[in-house]
């Protein structure tokens, strides 16, 4: 059990990296193709990116103290 | 580091002026120590002081009280050497007290019972009869002497006497201690000894005296012989003399003669000195018989007296016939003397006659009848003149002699008398003496008479007190003898009967004990039989039960094979033998299906894997400490991860036997845990891990199973080898 969290870690930080690099590249992408070369869009899509990274992770985390319920219609 | 320096400095210097400071205080100590030195020195004195004095005035205490003194030399130990060196002896010590003490039991010990007192004064007296036969001789001498022979009670009461202080002396001399009777064979064996000595002692008396005897009476006859001897020559040479002188013979036999006189003379001079010697010898010999007729004399041997006796009478005989012909000789040479005179005169005469003759005829010499033819007529003449003047002259002197005949008479009988009377009073003197000797010697021989008859007095007595003592012993003895003999049947009857019983007593209990010995021996072959049988029913027990172990054994050894992070084997195989060999046995089987499918198809991790994997698994619980259901954002996680680093707990604490709230902190669970599993104790290790809550937990999972499930294998393994134990040592029987 100790494994998947260092598992977890893993996946997290590549997720993480992974779309923050993205997020980056879109960023640049977007500034450069719309925004005039401007900075913004970069740190926005490296915000985004990070941000999905992170969220992601925190819910990877979390993942075993989610209750899943399920609705019960009357019948 | 300025100021660390002046410290530095400070230090150094208050250290010099310490130091200079530490002569001054030495020195002050010094006054002190010599202060105190002097101080000692007095002390020592003091006391060197007081110890003289206490001895000294110990010593002079003791000197003056005795009983001090003894307690002093008892209580310490060279004491009654030091007072012995400075006082002397003890005169009031122990010793001398315990001798009063012996000496004041002698007197109550004399006066012993009448019967044991005459009984020893019977022993003493045949023991002391040779010394009190000499002095009943002491004493009877002066009986003799007022000369009541006759009174022979007043003999006995002298013996009843002189015993008693003899025997006073014997028994003080005999008995330093305790007084006792000498026994019959030491007194009779001492009577055989005096008697061996007086025999002894009167042989040695008798052989000295018959040699002294022998050789005085040999040396006396040889005197007697010598002087008879010149008394022989002496009468032969006067003889010889006298012919001599008046015998007319023929010139030629006149030489003969005087020749013959000549060694008659020579014979009588030898004799008489070969007498002399011979008196002097036999003196000699005389004197030295009676030297040892003395020395026996003193002897106290009453057998020595006659011989003595004897010996007295021989020596007072010879010295007789000595002295007899001592005077005989004595005689024959006065009367020699006489005629010697007489030839001296007859000679003297003849001279003068030759002289005149000479001086009348000086030409004619020697012989004058030889010469009647040489001589002429004038000298006839002057011859005759001168002879008829002669013979005038003679005349004359014949005629004045008659005159005075009578006065030299007087004279010669007064001479003769004077020398008669001496004679007289030596042969008075000798004869007195030798009738004192006589009657000395006639006293001697009665006085022993008398002593053998008073001896053998004695002996009827003694014999006939003997007899009656024999006799009343005797009746004493028969009468003791009854006695002892009743005793003694008494003895033996009582003995006799106590060995009967005691015998008796004997086979009873022989009998006892050989019925006992029989029902317990047939009690133990009952025993004997049983414990076989009940042996065979354990043995087939012991059997089962040694199967049963053996199975359990090697289930126990597979729990062992887990290698480090691998599993055991599965205990399937294990299992099984262990169902098959207690087929019949409730409780086992049921262990036996207790145990967890996991373990039986997969194995357990051993403890040591799990501990390592628990110090593994422990940096990651305190990573994730602070997250459970509620707190799980990733910044809880970095926070958590953030505690982490920074909170330090001790690797391991001794868990508390309560736990409290504070307690079930992860961190400190941790440590409690990582301690028991430190010191092997799995389970208090698990329950501490159990106590993790949120994801600590959930990281903890897999090895809290494990170790659930080790735990309960190892529980069941060791509940079934206990068991398998128990039933085994129930089963087997000690050797």
């Amino acid at each position: 059990m100790a494994d998947e969290h260092g598992r977890k870690w893993d996946r997290c930080l590549a997720d993480t990296a992974v779309k923050t690099v993205t997020g980056i590249s879109v960023g640049i992408v977007l500034s450069v193709l719309f925004f005039k070369r401007r900075t913004w869009p970069v740190s926005l899509g490296s915000g985004m990116g990070l941000g999905m990274g992170y969220s992601n992770c925190q819910h990877d985390f979390r993942s075993p103290y989610l209750l899943h319920g399920n609705m019960v219609k009357d019948q | 580091m300025l100021r660390v320096f002046l410290r530095g400095a400070n230090t150094k210097a208050q250290k010099c002026l310490y130091g200079r400071a530490h002569p001054t205080n030495l020195q002050h100590h010094r006054h002190y120590t010599s202060g105190e030195s002097s101080g000692a020195a007095k002390v020592v004195a003091v006391g060197l002081v007081t110890l003289g004095s206490s001895i000294g005035g110990t010593v002079l205490y003791a000197k003056w009280d005795p009983k001090f003194r003894t307690a002093v030399e008892k209580n310490i130990p060279y004491s009654d050497w030091l007072l012995g060196m400075a006082l002397g002896p003890n005169p009031y010590s122990p010793v001398t007290a315990h001798k009063k003490q012996v000496e004041l039991s002698q007197p109550p010990s004399m006066m012993t019972e009448e019967s044991r007192s005459s009984k020893i004064k019977k022993e003493k007296n045949i023991k002391e009869e040779p010394s009190v036969s000499t002095a009943s001789e002491t004493t009877s001498a002066p009986v003799y002497s007022a000369q009541s022979i006759e009174e022979e009670c007043k003999e006995c009461h002298h013996h009843g006497d002189t015993p008693v202080p003899a025997m006073v002396e014997a028994v003080d001399s005999m008995t330093e201690g305790p007084l006792k009777e000498r026994p019959a064979e030491e007194v009779t064996a001492r009577l055989a000894q005096q008697e061996q000595e007086d025999q002894d002692i009167l042989a040695s008396v008798s052989a000295s005296l018959e040699e002294s005897l022998a050789s005085s009476a040999k040396t006396t006859l040889q005197a007697i012989g010598a002087q008879e001897a010149a008394l022989q020559a002496i009468g032969s040479h006067t003889h010889k003399l006298k012919e001599a002188m008046e015998a007319e013979v023929p010139p030629d036999q006149k030489s003969a003669q005087w020749r013959d006189l000549e060694t008659a003379l020579a014979e009588r001079r030898s004799t008489v000195n070969d007498a002399g010697a011979a008196l002097l010898k036999a003196r000699d010999a005389l004197d030295s018989l009676r030297s040892v007729i003395d020395k026996a004399k003193e002897s106290k041997v009453a057998a020595v007296q006659p011989l003595v006796l004897a010996a007295e009478e021989n020596l007072h005989s010879m010295v007789v016939d000595l002295d007899q012909a001592v005077t005989k000789v004595q005689s024959a040479e006065s009367e020699a003397k006489i005629v010697s005179q007489y030839t001296e005169l007859v000679n003297e005469a003849k001279r003068q006659f030759q002289k005149e003759l000479s001086s009348l005829t000086p030409e004619i010499q020697a012989n004058w009848k030889g010469l009647t033819g040489k001589l002429s007529a004038d000298d006839l003449n002057a011859l005759i003149a001168h002879a008829h003047r002669r013979i005038d002259q003679l005349n004359r002197e014949l005629a004045e002699q008659r005159v005075r005949e009578q006065v030299h008479i007087e004279a010669a009988l007064e001479q003769q008398k004077l020398e008669d009377q001496k004679a007289l009073d030596k042969a008075v003197h000798t004869a007195t003496q030798h009738s004192k000797e006589e009657a000395r010697l006639e006293q001697e021989r009665k006085l022993s008479e008398l002593r053998e008859v008073m001896e053998a007095e004695m002996r009827t007595q003694l014999r006939r007190q003997a007899a009656a003592h024999t006799d009343h012993l005797r009746d004493i003895l028969k009468v003791q003898e009854q006695e002892l003999r009743s005793e003694a049947e008494q003895v033996l009857n009582s003995k006799m009967l106590e060995q009967e019983t005691h015998y008796r007593q004997l086979t009873q209990e022989q009998l006892d004990n050989f019925t006992l010995d029989m029902n317990a021996a047939y009690a133990r072959l009952k025993g004997m039989e049983e414990a076989i049988d009940s042996h065979v029913i354990a043995e087939e027990e012991a059997r089962k039960a040694h199967q049963l172990w053996l199975s359990v054994e090697a289930l126990s050894y597979t729990l062992k094979t887990a290698g480090s992070d691998l599993p055991t084997k599965p205990l399937e195989s294990a299992v099984q033998a262990i169902q098959d060999s207690c087929c019949n046995n409730e409780f086992a089987l049921a262990l036996a299906s207790a145990l967890p499918e996991e373990s039986l198809r997969r194995g357990v991790y051993s403890e040591a894997s799990l501990r390592s994997r628990f110090n593994s698994l422990r940096s990651m619980v305190r990573r994730v400490a602070l997250i459970d259901e509620s707190h799980n954002s990733l910044y809880q996680y970095f926070l958590s991860y953030l505690q982490a680093a920074l909170l330090f707990e001790e690797k391991q604490a001794m868990p508390p036997t309560q736990l409290t709230n504070e307690d079930l902190d992860p961190f400190k669970l941790l440590s409690y845990a990582s301690y028991c599993l430190e010191h092997e104790d799995l389970e208090l290790a698990a329950k501490f891990v159990n106590q993790l809550r949120g994801e600590a937990r959930r990281v903890v999972q897999d090895w809290l199973t494990e170790a659930r499930l080790t735990l309960e294998t190892r529980q069941v393994v060791t509940l079934l080898s206990a068991y398998a134990n128990a039933v085994g040592l129930g089963t087997t029987q000690a050797p």
